[in-house]
């Protein structure tokens, strides 16, 4: 058999993967990957990677911080067609934002053209986040993990970096947001550990029209994390957030409230 | 027909896995595999291939960690690697036939060295403290030395023959050599199939070598897999490692999650106001990463003091205080260093023995005295 027969069949074979579900879609066409694009601002001005230890930023609070690391970790990207049918490809994808890496994220899913209600999960919920399941997280430069003794499972976000505390010095701050994991007493160890509740959040980007070759940006404001409906005092909380319940659930309130937005849906 | 095809397809693209597969990638995929299947078909047997030997993975990575990092150019092999192990281990590759690789890289010291700088042939002294060579086939950001200077294994070996405070050699020298000895023509004809030796022949050898040096079998990795059970101070030890509000070790060195006990990334740990080695932000230019250095791992730290990429300090003791209060602010201190201007987070006597031995539990005797590793 010469190359380019082998060639012709295993396109033909290709090509057969039409879908002719009877959808209210298009099930001419091939059905399509969707791009998406990960980026964050501060109420409305793009970070760079040039922003990261440079820029000051002030939160709702007054306080003056600045960023050096934020990593976050987004999954379970949902396309639901309007008769219900969902299209799902149970990925993750941990972004880091100062070098851009995974900014750009493709999910392993091919869906007819049309329109769809899209969203994902900020962080992994309880059915993903199982303790050191995946190699690649836990391999990842930067830890990703939890300690089993707070629940284990992975982080869902780290933002790091430095704030003007109200004494005029420079603090450090750790907003690392987990599953929430509540204590009998802290320090926690084994023993310690009452429950834990997913605080992972879909978040709902509406209705999008999904072409042949459709881009979603998304966009995270960072403020949101320190504005609504918990003003965020960083001289009360800047550290040791992963074993505190009541800072999990707060932390969730925040970013579930409009931390994240659609910023653009275009057809290139 | 189609079920099928997309059953096929389902298989290749396995569910949370980080591979984004579309369908240009797989039919890619299909036709890269349809020529390489052509272009054996060619040329068979003009490749000389040596006899393989696959990295021996531990469990304890092969359930936790993504497989190693093997170039592709360099498959390990049991030719290859006891060449390499014999290339490590001689004084031939320095100028004056004085130091080899393990002169710097001691087995017994964990392949590090107990001198706070190693001395080269010239007497001089080098001006960081010797790495310790373990589990570098798992350092998959392949970023090497202090500084993150070398982006390979292979790379990084052509550097200390060539140093002037190392082996203070010069390549064509160390080609010459090995090319009109008695014993390594040969070497090279089984590893490699050829007897025409060159520098990228040499770094590859010992690269395959060093890529052997796994270190997995610690009292906490036995711990890990159930065959014993951590003394309540080792365990105690590894609460403080853990909690947020005592070490807060992990978010750089690990966790039972991340084998390796290091992140392999760049930090500032707050050892300096000032400093006199830029480490990572000389090589990158970046005003940012002044003073970050890789974080390494804390395996084997009974042999390998002293610590720090200065070698500054001489006990884990030190270590520990110098987390508990010695930190020292720099614009850009790693964040997750905290109540600086304290000097740290104080830990209790009682704490920073038990963190201690913790940090001994991930000690591994049996990889210092592996005769596969020694001359
Ligand atoms: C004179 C002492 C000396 C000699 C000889 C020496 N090294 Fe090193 N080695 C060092 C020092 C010091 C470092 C750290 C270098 C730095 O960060 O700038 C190092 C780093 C390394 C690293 C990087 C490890 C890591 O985790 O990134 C490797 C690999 C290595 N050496 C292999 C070798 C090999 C192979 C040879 C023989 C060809 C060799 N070394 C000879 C002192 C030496
Ligand atoms: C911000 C990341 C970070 C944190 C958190 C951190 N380290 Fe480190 N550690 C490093 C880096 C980076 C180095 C190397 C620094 C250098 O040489 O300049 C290091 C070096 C060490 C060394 C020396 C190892 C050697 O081979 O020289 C030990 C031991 C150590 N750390 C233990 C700890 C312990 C114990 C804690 C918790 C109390 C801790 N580290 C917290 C990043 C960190």
């Amino acid at each position: 058999m010469n190359k380019i027969a082998l060639l012709c069949i295993t396109a033909s074979l290709l090509f057969a993967c039409n879908s002719d579900d009877d959808n209210n879609i298009d099930t001419e066409s091939d059905p399509v990957s969707v791009a998406f694009q990960f980026t964050q601002n501060w109420d409305g001005n793009e970070i760079q990677n040039a922003d990261y230890e440079t820029t000051t930023y002030t939160t709702e609070n007054g306080t003056n911080l600045k960023l050096s690391k934020l990593n976050y970790l987004i999954s379970d990207i949902t396309f639901t067609a309007q008769d219900g049918t969902v299209y799902d490809a149970s990925d993750y994808n941990l972004i880091t934002a100062r070098t851009g890496g995974n900014a750009d994220f493709t999910p392993g899913i091919e869906i007819p053209e049309g329109n769809y209600n899209v969203s994902f999960t900020f962080g992994f919920d309880d059915e993903d986040n199982q303790n050191a399941a995946y190699l690649d997280l836990n391999s990842a430069d930067g830890t990703w993990s939890v300690p089993e003794m707070l629940g284990g499972g992975y982080h869902y976000m780290r933002m790091e970096g430095t704030f003007e505390a109200a004494q005029g010095n420079t603090e450090t701050f750790q907003y690392h947001t987990i599953r929430a994991n509540k204590h009998s007493s802290l320090p926690p160890d084994m023993t310690t550990l009452e429950f834990t509740e997913d605080t992972s959040f879909v978040v709902d980007l509406g209705t999008i029209e999904i072409g042949n070759s459709t881009q979603i940006v998304v966009g995270m404001n960072v403020a949101e994390w320190f504005k609504n409906p918990n003003t965020w005092d960083l001289n009360v909380n800047s550290s040791v957030m992963m074993p505190k319940y009541e800072l999990q659930i707060a932390m969730n309130e925040n970013g579930s409230n409009g931390a994240f937005s659609l910023i653009s849906a275009t057809q290139e | 027909m189609k079920t099928e095809v997309m059953e096929l397809l389902a298989l290749l693209v396995p569910r949370k896995s980080k591979f984004k597969m579309n369908k240009f990638g797989i039919l890619m995929g299909l036709m890269s595999l349809l020529f390489v299947a052509c272009e054996d078909n060619d040329d068979t047997a003009s490749q000389y291939m040596a006899t393989p030997a696959p990295l021996e993975v531990p469990a304890l990575f092969v359930d936790k960690i993504l497989p190693p990092v093997i170039p592709e150019d360099n498959p390990q092999t049991v030719e290859g690697i006891a060449l390499g192990k014999k290339l490590f281990f001689d004084t031939r590759l320095s100028a004056d036939n004085t130091l080899a690789c393990a002169s710097c890289h001691i087995p017994q010291e964990g392949f590090s060295d107990s001198r706070p700088f190693s001395i080269g042939i010239t007497g001089e002294e080098g001006f960081r403290n010797s790495m310790p060579l373990q589990n570098l086939a798992f350092n998959y950001g392949e970023k090497f030395n202090w500084d993150g200077s070398a982006n390979s294994l292979e790379n990084q070996m052509f550097e200390p023959v060539k140093n002037p405070i190392e082996m203070a050699n010069t390549w064509l020298n160390v080609e010459a050599t090995l090319q009109s000895s008695s014993d390594y023509p040969e070497l090279f004809e089984a590893a490699f199939g050829t007897q025409t030796i060159d520098s990228t022949l040499v770094t590859k050898a010992m690269s395959q070598f060093v890529r052997t040096l796994i270190s997995a079998n610690s009292r906490f990795d036995q711990a890990q897999l159930g065959l014993i059970e951590l003394s309540p101070q080792e365990q105690n030890g590894l609460n403080v490692f853990l909690d947020e509000t005592r070490g807060d070790c992990f978010h750089c060195h690990g966790l039972p999650a991340n084998p390796l006990w290091t992140d392999n990334a760049f930090h500032n740990n707050g050892l300096d106001a000032q400093f006199n080695d830029l480490g990572l932000g000389n090589v990158t230019g970046d005003p940012r990463e002044f003073g970050l250095f890789r974080t390494p791992s804390l395996r084997n730290l009974k042999f390998t003091a002293p610590y720090m990429h200065d070698g500054r300090f001489a006990t884990l003791d030190e270590v520990i205080d110098h987390y508990s209060e010695g930190l020292v602010f720099s614009e850009t201190i790693d964040p997750l260093m905290k109540t600086i201007s304290e000097g740290g987070v104080q830990l209790t006597d009682s704490d920073k023995a038990d963190l201690k031995a913790f940090l001994l539990s991930l000690s591994d005797d049996s990889f210092i005295n592996n005769p596969d590793f020694r001359e």
